[in-house]
């Protein structure tokens, strides 16, 4: 599988074989950072630029936990501003559009490479625009455990979110006025930066449980406000209402069941959109008729998943970051409520790692080709408006990955003859589920025996593909500039895609 | 909304150039309308276009515009005797100019008092293919509170049934109008189930899924039609005309419903 033309690689970089390659090598491990014997503690982001004395060239790094409501992120750009420091290297876990500010950054050259899991809004469409001097990487969220570890990713300064720190310097996420829950994504920036400082707006006596343990880090910022915790609710937490996005997720939930996944001990993901929450509402329903236990689910945690638990439908729930504020809750108060390090979720060479443990995932796309190949970081123009996060790490873990989505989205088809952008490999991803009927990869012929017989809608991708073009003719295909502004990081640290300057 | 009209599992879709369309609108409607038809191929259920009613100016330009082979039936509002004749005449001379190889249907909508009392000549006449109970209008009319129980429309939806039985065409429901009360969805239907209707309306995507469980034989009666109909095979090869099944005797009536029961389970590829 080549998206792209090799000779565009940059030559430091390998390009994606298979998803299974990351098998032929071994696990790549730095030293952890040595252990801080003291925490300092400051009093502003400035204090810790000068203590710290934080210089041209640096790499950076941050958590997204705090979502949309962080206000940590931007306070560092803003002294990075202010001090006018150059080529600067960012590796926020995420990107979100109240990060506008770094836009500005880009344009100056005080920031010229960032590397990222995912990224939309003006600062995408910033680097879209071929306006950052260096690249743009967009790991997997186990990727960037991965690489982390191995050393691709060298982090100078961690800056992370805590919004609960001790005394001594440990820090959690579940306690204080910005509590976010799991903190999942900050663990490996913890153990292998070279310097840590957790940034807090509230310093208490003890913790109720320990996330960031007080030896990996070097200093405490103290501040009025770290975030706004309603910030962190992701894009849609609500069933969906939408009669296709019922009826995809009323078929996807029988198609599990004709699959044999509802039963005791099974384990699934879903993602906190609106008809993968539907997906998980059926999935609910046909467990409570089935009186059946599930082990976990996984990923990213939403309220409606809490309910499953504490409705006795699943054992534990494994949360790398919460979704909304009664996930947040349950994980402080629930033991069952695990929260578990991005390495843990999705590393491949971590040996715990939970996407290998997954019977079933339910994910999206903006674009899946004919050999199911999937895009979630580019639109239909070629825009960057999302990215893997644990997109193909999950779909290269669970058992039978499946992809929902309306055939037609805007008038536009999301069955197309060749994807804009790979996100995750055709190999990896089994079935999808749309309005207009479900397509098998046909390379999964144990999916095929178990349904033959089905009377649920099977097509080829093929016939999906000729409806959506019937319904909504055939778009012109889009044009992008030949300049390289990215490349797109599978999981094993192979190029897997490139992504283009707008044109 | 007229893009995925084809996407969900209802029998019949119905497009309505009628009240759901502002007066100055009803061109715009029937154009759009006109073009979707036309871009329609192998769709899987019954298209029903709601037409204006025939004493209001728009009724001949919404046949004229949507009438063809591609849809099955028009929807006649507020419909009495004379309605539908005069229906009946002007599809015919449609059917006719157009070289049609298809007769349209008429479905009326029961929905005036005087509806009610001519039940039985409007299910006479040769298009009516099915009727359709309109009560919001109905309970308007009779000076009735409309309520979710649905005690106002026992007489006309027991009416509706008994006609519709007698002269073999569908049955329907009115449409249960809170689109967000489920539980209530399924109770209304499940009355109307029981008077003997055959098919209801639904007034959103939303409330097909309900609908069709309701109205679809259930597992039971589908293992106990097929146990009857075995039943029934054994005891032809042995020439009994009358034989018991469980200890209870089976006869003509329990076959033919048998029968019914495996038919309706085949068309919702539930057998």
């Amino acid at each position: 599988m080549q998206n792209y033309d090799p000779k565009l690689l940059p030559a430091s970089f390998v390009p994606f074989t298979a998803s299974s390659a990351f098998k032929e090598k071994q696990r790549v491990l730095i030293p952890e950072k040595a252990k801080s014997q003291t925490v300092v503690f400051l009093s502003s982001i400035k204090a810790l630029f000068d203590t710290l004395k934080i210089t041209d060239g640096m790499t950076l790094s941050f958590h997204h936990h705090l979502r949309n409501g962080d206000y940590v992120f931007n306070m560092v750009m803003e002294e990075i501003k202010k001090r006018n420091l150059k080529n600067m290297h960012l590796a926020p876990s995420a990107i979100f559009p109240n990060n506008q500010v770094l836009s500005e950054l880009i344009e100056n050259g005080n920031v010229t490479d960032i590397t990222t899991n995912y990224l939309n809004g003006p600062v995408a469409e910033t680097i879209g625009k071929g306006l950052m001097k260096g690249l743009l990487i967009m790991d997997t969220h186990g990727g960037r455990a991965r690489a982390i570890e191995s050393g691709d990713l060298k982090i100078d300064v961690a800056i992370l979110s805590a919004p609960a720190v001790d005394l001594k310097g440990n820090g959690n996420g579940i306690e204080g006025p910005s509590a976010c829950g799991s903190l999942g994504y900050a663990i490996s920036d913890l153990k292998y930066a070279k310097k840590v400082v957790l940034v807090t707006d509230s310093i208490i006596d003890s913790l109720k449980r320990v996330d960031l343990p007080c030896e990996y880090v070097d200093y405490v910022v103290k501040l009025d406000k770290i975030g706004d915790p309603k910030g962190i609710v992701s894009g849609t937490t609500k069933i969906t209402k939408d009669p296709i996005g019922l009826k995809i997720a009323r078929n996807t939930a029988k198609l599990l069941d004709e699959l044999d996944f509802i039963k005791d001990g099974m384990s699934m993901q879903t993602g906190a959109g609106g008809t993968s929450l539907a997906v998980a509402q059926y999935v609910k329903e046909k467990m409570q008729d089935k009186h059946i236990k599930g082990s976990f689910a996984s990923g990213g945690i939403t309220g409606y998943i809490v309910d499953m638990l504490n409705e006795g439908l699943f054992e534990k729930l494994y949360d790398v970051q919460c979704f909304d504020l009664q996930a947040v809750e349950s994980i402080k108060n629930n033991p069952a409520h695990l929260p578990m390090s991005a390495s843990v979720y999705a590393n491949p060479y971590d040996p715990e790692v939970i996407v290998d443990k997954l019977d079933f995932v339910i994910l999206g796309a903006t674009e899946i080709d004919t050999n199911f190949n999937v895009n979630v970081t580019t639109d239909s123009k070629g825009l960057i408006i999302g990215g893997s996060g644990g997109h193909s790490d999950t779909a290269y873990g669970a058992k039978v990955t499946i992809i929902t989505s309306a055939l037609l989205k805007s008038r536009l088809s999301i069955v197309k003859d060749k994807v804009t952008t790979v996100t995750t490999p055709g190999e990896d991803v089994d079935i999808l589920v749309t309005e207009r009927g479900i397509a098998v990869n046909p390379k999964r012929t144990n999916l095929l025996e178990k349904l033959a017989g089905s009377k649920l809608p099977l097509v080829p991708i093929e016939k999906l593909l000729e409806t959506s073009q019937r319904i909504a003719g055939t778009p012109k295909r889009i044009e992008l500039k030949d300049k390289v502004i990215g490349l797109v990081r599978y999981r094993d640290g192979s190029i897997i895609d490139l992504l283009y300057q707008y044109k | 909304m007229l893009q995925n009209a084809d996407c969900f599992e209802s029998d019949a879709v119905i497009i309505d150039l009628e009240d759901a369309v502002h007066v100055n609108e009803k061109d715009n409607a029937r154009n759009l309308v006109h073009y979707y038809l036309e871009s329609l191929t192998d769709v899987p259920m019954e298209i029903v276009i709601r037409i204006n009613a025939p004493d209001t100016p728009y009724y001949e330009d919404d046949l004229k515009a949507v009438v063809s082979d591609k849809i099955d039936a028009v929807m006649l509002p507020k419909a009495g005797p004379r309605s539908c004749f005069l229906i009946d005449q002007v599809l015919t001379i449609i059917e006719n100019e157009k070289k049609m190889q298809k007769k349209i249907g008429i479905v009326p909508i029961i929905e005036t008092t005087m509806g009610v009392m001519q039940m039985e000549e409007i299910a006479k006449m040769p298009r009516v293919s099915g009727i359709l109970l309109g009560a919001e209008d109905l309970s308007v009319d009779m000076e009735v509170e409309r309520t979710k129980t649905g005690t106002e429309i026992w007489y006309p939806r027991a009416k509706l049934a008994y006609t519709c039985k007698a002269y073999k065409i569908d049955a329907i429901d009115t449409p249960f109008t809170d689109t967000t009360d489920y539980a209530g969805l399924k109770e209304d239907a499940l009355k109307a189930k029981a008077l003997g209707l055959n098919a209801k309306a639904a007034i959103h995507p939303n409330q097909i899924d309900i609908i069709n469980q309701v109205f679809s034989p259930s597992e039971k009666q589908i293992i106990w039609a097929k146990r009857v109909l075995k039943a029934t095979e054994e005891a032809q090869a042995k020439n009994l005309g009358v034989f018991s099944l469980d200890g209870k005797m089976v006869d003509k009536p329990i076959i033919d419903r048998a029968q019914k029961i495996i038919k309706m389970a085949q068309k919702y590829h539930l057998e």
